[in-house]
């Protein structure tokens, strides 16, 4: 039996395809302005006899399949304590949305902390930032290597921290430069919401920004402890929300 | 076909046309979230028709009760004694909002970063929304926190010097005591003045019993919500708590009392609103003014229970008794204020009572998590969220922080957020 699990999320849509446990089929798409014409391209491909959505726009998917939705919580630490059986701590940053989440042995949720409404401290803010500085989202992690800058970006707001970065570079700072202080604003925004919570090894780094190596190193350092990041760090909900539609 | 409301309400120097529209929004907002409820009981009926007519008919009665020389006492805060309007035979109206209107012009006056609650008071007032703001001899303000301190001040020169403040200590001991009882005594006094009526003894007595059997009847309310299934829905019960603050006291006691007869029948019967088992959520937190139903709908969306609102719209409103065993009016008074000294609003320090309010509501309604709402910038209750974490971590119930305000820009992240708590309590896992 061929099963699925979709994770609707604000920038992409990831859909995992499992036969037994095992993922046969991964996709990713953008979100673009009709998230429900990609969910349909996407189950065509390959459609599941058993499905499972998560994500933000989970819900627009049940209201037309009648398919069951989890949150990207808890199908975020499924996925997760299938790829490392020790996970006891994730930090997710997605699009729009940064979340901790604490498990117990078990790979139960047992706390989770998530970033307020704005884009701060999310993988848009960085987008828009590496945008902004003429990167493409991919190489922005990359060239985060002056270490040495002394500049700092004061702004939480994607706008205004936008406003600060296009000031800067006007002021003849170096796009490296510029681009460490913005990695560092935005670990220090994640590091306030972990400190909220009891944090245990194994730390795992999933959602679209764990791609970004310098992310990884830097809440390395801050928090003097080990990250883990899956090759596929995309699929992590997708894969959890799956492996649920399988056990129910 | 509804009557035609709009010369009263144009004698009232409303906008007839914002006022339209806010309205349309109420209605289609409460035909979503209220009459889409399924198994309500028979007696929110009464509740539906009071909301449907909440600018109409009893905007009419206010009128009415003002040409017998009534006195309408506009308050915002559970502190102001509700027995001593009555004792001079005023209205007693809770004008606190919940909805976001009049935003910017409320900014011309006051910070953005203020409370959607203080915002909104004033955005009402100056849109021209609030027949009951209108209708007013008397605005009573209180202390209970700095924005609404300030505020009142603003207040008062929007409604040509209505506004009159009452002091509520910040400490709970004998000089907070006292001071209280002395403003209390104070405001008998400016009632008698502006109604030109004596407080009596016999006036006195009837006033607090006509408030004491509102508050057994809202007591009795919260005692049903403790059965699973809950006979009635958290909606439900905070809409009848929205509406004991601005309804006629008498016929509102009437009415939920025939209401609670028909949930003791559901209980003997086991039915309830939900299925049996269902989960069960405790809101502890700020006051959720009328239309304020966001975070109860949430929850109910999601097919939990909110089983009771340790609140000032809710548990704190109803929850202390008053000692009516006076022989004097002076006697009364002081009581009266007592009781009032017992009410645990976190404007208080330190305020360990409203802790143990929290514990034992968790207890008694059976709650299987917490959820403690802050209003945006209502720092006593965001503060607070710490210490209420410690209790009901200490019981093993599971504990979600929210603090928003009456927009809609988060009810996606919020959604997910509950979700994720009913997910995690569903699992009834521990560390």
């Amino acid at each position: 039996m061929k099963i699925g699990g979709i994770d609707i999320g604000s920038r992409y849509i990831k859909y995992v395809l499992l036969r037994g446990t095992k993922v046969i089929e991964f996709q990713r798409k953008e979100t673009g302005h009709n998230p429900l014409s990609v969910c349909e391209e996407l189950l065509a491909f390959a459609r599941p006899e058993k499905l499972v959505a998560t994500g933000y726009g989970r819900d627009l998917i049940e209201i037309y399949e009648n398919v069951k939705t989890i949150t990207e919580i808890k199908a975020v630490a499924k996925g997760a304590k299938a790829i490392f059986p020790n996970v006891r701590t994730i930090i997710d940053i997605g699009g729009q949305d940064t979340k901790v989440v604490s498990l117990n042995k078990d790979g139960d949720v047992i706390n989770f902390e998530m970033n307020d409404r704005c884009a701060a401290g999310t993988g848009r803010f960085l987008e828009i930032m590496a945008k902004t500085l003429g990167y493409d989202l991919e190489s922005f992690g990359y060239n985060c290597v002056d270490k040495n800058g002394s500049i700092k970006i004061n702004s939480l707001c994607t706008v205004f921290a936008e406003s600060e970065v296009v000031s800067l570079i006007s002021k003849g700072e170096k796009r490296e430069t510029i681009t460490y202080a913005l990695h560092e604003s935005i670990v220090s925004r994640v590091i306030s919401l972990i400190k909220r919570l009891e944090i245990r090894d194994d730390i795992i780094f999933t959602g679209g920004c764990a791609k970004n190596s310098c992310l990884k190193v830097m809440l390395e350092e801050r928090l003097k402890r080990k990250i883990y990041v899956h090759k596929n760090p995309y699929m992590h909900a997708a894969y959890g929300a799956a492996l649920y539609a399988m056990e129910n | 076909m509804p009557k035609d409301y709009k010369t009263m309400w144009s004698g009232l120097d409303m906008n007839l046309t914002a006022h339209e529209g806010l309205l349309g929004v109420l209605t289609d907002a409460y035909k979503n979230i209220y009459l889409s409820q399924r198994n309500r009981p028979e007696g929110m009926k009464y509740f539906d028709f009071v909301i449907s007519e909440v600018h109409g008919l009893r905007i009419e009665e206010i009128l009415e009760a003002k040409k017998e020389k009534r006195k309408v006492i506009g308050t915002f805060c559970v502190y102001v004694p509700e027995e001593l309007i009555l004792a001079v035979d005023g209205v007693d109206i809770g004008l606190c909002a919940g909805a976001e209107v009049g935003t910017d012009e409320a900014e011309k006056y006051i910070p953005r970063n203020t409370c959607a609650l203080i915002k909104a008071f004033m955005g009402f007032k100056l849109a021209g929304l609030c027949p009951y703001i209108q209708t007013t001899d008397l605005i009573v303000g209180e202390t209970t926190c700095d924005g609404k301190k300030k505020a009142y001040e603003i207040f008062n020169e929007l409604t040509g010097g209505k506004v009159y403040v009452m002091e509520v200590p910040n400490k709970k001991d004998a000089d907070g005591l006292l001071l209280w009882r002395n403003e209390v005594k104070r405001f008998a006094k400016k009632l008698e003045e502006l109604s030109n009526k004596k407080i009596n003894l016999e006036k006195l007595k009837e006033a607090s019993q006509i408030v004491k059997e509102k508050r057994r009847a809202l007591q009795r309310l919260s005692l049903l919500r403790a059965f699973d299934p809950s006979p009635v829905s958290g909606l439900d019960a905070l809409l009848i708590n929205q509406v004991s603050f601005y309804d006629d006291p008498v016929r509102f006691t009437e009415k939920l009392t025939e209401l609670c007869d028909e949930l003791d029948e559901r209980v003997k019967k086991g039915t309830g609103v939900t299925e049996k088992g269902s989960k069960r959520i405790l809101i502890s937190g700020s006051p959720m003014a009328i239309p304020n139903w966001k975070l109860h709908a949430i929850i109910e969306g999601c097919k939990a229970s909110v089983v009771g609102e340790e609140s000032c719209v809710g548990e704190r409103n109803f929850m202390a008794s008053l000692d009516d065993g006076f022989s004097s009016v002076e006697e009364g008074i002081q009581k009266i204020a007592d009781r009032y000294m017992n009410i645990h609003c976190a404007c208080f320090t330190p305020n360990e009572e409203r802790m143990k309010d929290i514990g034992d509501m968790t207890r008694r309604l059976k709650a299987g998590g917490v959820i403690h709402y802050a209003i945006q910038f209502c720092t006593p209750y965001m503060m607070e969220a710490y210490k209420a974490k410690k209790v009901v971590d200490i019981m093993k119930v599971p504990f979600l922080r929210i603090e928003t305000d009456y927009s809609m820009e988060d009810m996606g992240q919020l959604k997910t957020r509950i979700e994720a708590f009913l997910e995690m309590m569903g699992d009834g896992v521990h560390e």
